[in-house]
């Protein structure tokens, strides 16, 4: 479990997160929802300790991190698995050496041990075989599938995913979203993810974190977030919608073209 | 101005802090070496020999009179290459080759989130990437200036026996008379004060990169400016300093 408690952060004078506090539970998917721009993925950064926050605390399973001595802050972050919104894969590096890398930055495991862990969370990310791999050979979702893998090899206790859908068609964006799910709730982690995409929100989210202009306006379950009266929120829902229809439209509209021209 | 010198100085602080193991640190120097030494022998090689070989003409050019021997074309581009164009112009040349790609790759690592990647694994990033970087400048520019050293007397040997100023026992007499050995020495210590400046400069440039592309090629030659301008200077301090 996670708990923020009373987060601040300003950058040269503008406000960005406006004292955020929430619990992301064990073994469920957070989701922080919202616009572009409201502060989400810097709250992530803050929980992560990327960015320090003004004011403000972050504990991980009772433990104090942002302000906490070095050694036990390195402790709690043995136990991060993030991805990335670009993946942030090592350019120099093939796939293996990718998803290696930090067992044998922080683990005492011996060679062979690492590369069957490579291939055990390859294999769980649907990748097996793609070991040599180099990141520039991939297309975006196996990239997104190759952080995760890096993500959870070392035994990961919390998972951070910072926008894990972007970039991806609709149908690659559901089975990557599907994976995390399915991995938060094999694995018994705690799983927070920076979104804007209400299809994550029906399809994962067991509980949402809707942020407004760096303040939280709405928590929630997934069920009950349809039935919300913040109007901001219903806003968001509704352009969501209205971008998923005219989505919609336009494929259709490109299927007409594609048959028409076929005849 | 003193902004940046004190968030450089912050900077090189944060290279000894958290540091990894020491076998990490050794095969991480390794890797570097061979990427900043071995790929930067052939630019080394052929800039050292036509300097050596255009100092050697234009030497003789000048030296129209009688009564000053042509074996001091030899001695006097041993002085030049040993005391400046060795250490000088093969670290400006690097400061451009080196410096450039040091803070093109940190620089493209910060803006895909690589160097995030590291941190949140609890690995310190400056120390995992900046540090090897420093330590093999440190180790690889003297061995390519004593390369350019060889060379650039070589490339005056050939140039002037080639076109007929000097014959090879005029020049072989002119590199081996009032030989001062301190001045390999004060050679190899400029070197040194180069290497660091180099890739030090080129890493602060380089991991404060934000933003897309085009601050990645502003950072690579904010790196390369910011690199020559301190050879220069350094140059002149220890100049006064060591002479």
């Amino acid at each position: 479990m996670i708990e923020v408690h009373n987060i601040h952060k300003s950058f040269d004078g503008v406000k960005v997160l406006d004292g955020i506090s929430g619990v992301f539970e064990t073994g469920k998917t957070n989701l922080l929802l919202g616009a572009s721009g409201t502060g989400k993925s810097v709250l992530l950064k803050c929980i992560v300790g990327l960015i320090k926050p003004d004011i403000g605390s972050v504990t991980f399973d009772g433990t104090y991190f942002t302000n906490n001595k070095l050694g036990i802050k390195q402790e709690i972050r043995r136990k991060i698995g993030m991805l990335f919104q670009s993946s942030a894969l090592f350019d120099s590096m093939t796939v293996e050496k990718n998803i290696e890398f930090p067992l044998k930055m922080l683990g005492d495991m011996e060679k062979d041990e690492r590369i069957d862990r490579v291939n055990t969370v390859l294999k769980r990310v649907g990748l097996e075989g793609a070991n040599k791999k180099m990141p520039s050979e991939l297309s975006g979702g196996m990239k997104k599938r190759v952080g995760i893998a890096r993500a959870i090899a070392p035994h990961c206790t919390y998972l951070f995913c910072d926008e894990p859908n972007s970039g991806l068609d609709p149908l690659t964006a559901l089975k990557i979203d599907e994976l995390i799910k399915e991995i938060t709730e094999e694995y018994g982690i705690t799983t927070i993810i920076v979104t804007h995409d209400m299809n994550s929100v029906i399809e994962i989210g067991d509980k949402i974190f809707f942020l407004f202009k760096g303040k939280k306006l709405w928590e929630g379950t997934r069920d009950a977030i349809m039935d919300t009266d913040v109007k901001e929120l219903n806003e968001f829902i509704f352009s969501n919608r209205l971008m998923r229809d005219a989505k919609k439209i336009e494929d259709e509209e490109e299927q007409q073209e594609v048959n028409g021209n076929n005849r | 101005m003193l902004q940046h010198f004190g968030k450089y100085l912050l900077f090189m602080s944060t290279l000894f802090s958290r540091g990894e193991s020491p076998r990490i640190l050794f095969n991480r120097t390794m890797d570097e070496a061979i990427i900043i030494g071995i790929n930067s022998i052939f630019i080394v090689a052929i800039v050292s020999t036509f300097i050596g070989a255009v100092t050697s003409v234009q030497i003789s050019y000048n030296l129209d009179n009688a009564f000053i021997p042509r074996s001091t074309i030899g001695f006097m581009v041993r002085e030049m290459t040993l005391l400046e164009l060795a250490p000088t112009i093969t670290s400006i040349v690097l400061a451009g080759k080196v410096g450039s790609s040091i803070a093109g790759g940190l620089g493209t690592m910060q803006i895909t989130e690589q160097v995030d990647a590291l941190e949140v694994m609890g690995i310190n990033s400056t120390s995992y990437l900046v540090l090897p970087k420093v330590i093999a400048s440190i180790l690889v520019f003297p061995m390519l200036v004593i390369l350019a050293m060889f060379l650039s007397i070589g490339g005056g040997f050939i140039a002037g026996t080639l076109t007929g100023e000097i014959s090879q026992q005029e020049y072989i007499s002119g590199i081996r008379s009032d030989f001062i050995p301190y001045n390999v020495v004060f050679a190899l210590i400029k070197s040194v004060v180069f290497a660091f400046l180099i890739s030090s400069i080129s890493s602060f440039k380089g991991y404060y990169t934000s933003g897309g592309a085009l601050e990645v090629g502003q950072a690579s030659t904010g790196a390369v400016t910011n690199s020559v301008i301190a050879i220069l200077v350094a140059d002149f301090v220890l100049a006064n300093l060591l002479l």
